[in-house]
């Protein structure tokens, strides 16, 4: 399973083993487990701006800016999903600037929507 | 400011990431995508601490809480957009296998979240109430 691109680089000599498709150091795994990090954050700071924004009663602004933080989440939901399950393969192709770009976009468009809120 | 324009325009042309220099070995890859979602949670963290200053402090006064709700939310904004920039820029210098690109950000966030650590202490001792 270990192709010519397996070769370590600048990392000592790895131990020889029979299932060697799977990374001893579990990277794949980890990064799986730091964007499930990430989405719980997302999902924090969403809950609090969509009560921010809806806490003065239900108004016509509170109501857009609680969508878009609604928005927001769902994109970096999806994002993170897809790379979630791209990730389970032993060796995941470089993350696409295309995904971290949504990503902290999300992330920036859902504080913008705060500063919308408390202003 | 080259940082800035060269990292702006690796945001608008992805596929110049792929055509420079060599894939490098994916578990370096990994790991600066692991460092950049390290910086989006700290950027969520301002975001959400930013949020509860605003709801949870209401006995503030609004202009000491939609500064201190504001400056949070500001340095998440940026924390998120640079999470995304130094992302591209630590990639592309692993393509390259150039030194990795450093910067001063971490050292203006820690002040200003140092400056907002005093702010509140400031508040809860004089007791800036209305």
């Amino acid at each position: 399973m270990r192709g010519p691109r397996g070769a370590a680089r600048g990392t000592g000599p790895r131990p020889e083993r029979a299932d060697a498709a799977r990374d001893p150091g579990l990277q794949p795994e980890r990064t799986r487990l730091a964007w499930r990090r990430t989405t719980l954050a997302c999902t924090v700071a969403t809950v609090l701006a969509v009560r921010s924004a809806l806490h003065e009663g239900l108004c016509a602004a509170g109501a857009v800016a609680g969508a878009l933080c609604l928005a927001c989440w769902l994109g970096f939901l999806l994002v993170a999903h897809r790379r979630i399950t791209t990730l389970t393969a032993p060796r995941p192709r470089t993350l696409a600037p295309g995904v971290a770009a949504v990503a902290a976009l999300c992330t920036a468009a859902l504080a913008l929507c705060g500063v919308a809120a408390v202003v | 400011m080259s940082n800035f324009v060269q990292s702006l325009r690796l945001w608008f042309s992805p596929a110049r990431l792929r055509a420079e220099g060599d894939t490098p070995d994916y578990r370096f890859s990994l790991a600066n995508e692991r460092t950049f979602l390290a910086w989006l949670r700290t950027a969520l963290a301002l975001v959400g601490g930013g949020f509860a200053v605003d709801q949870f402090l209401p006995d503030l006064r609004w202009a000491a809480r939609a500064g201190l709700a504001l400056a949070l939310l500001g340095a998440g904004v940026l924390c998120a957009l640079r999470a995304g920039g130094r992302w591209a820029r630590c990639e592309l210098a692993m393509r390259r296998g150039e030194d990795l690109p450093v910067s001063r950000f971490p050292a203006l966030l820690g002040l200003e979240v140092a400056l907002v650590a005093l702010a509140m202490a400031a508040v809860v001792l004089f007791g800036w109430e209305r």
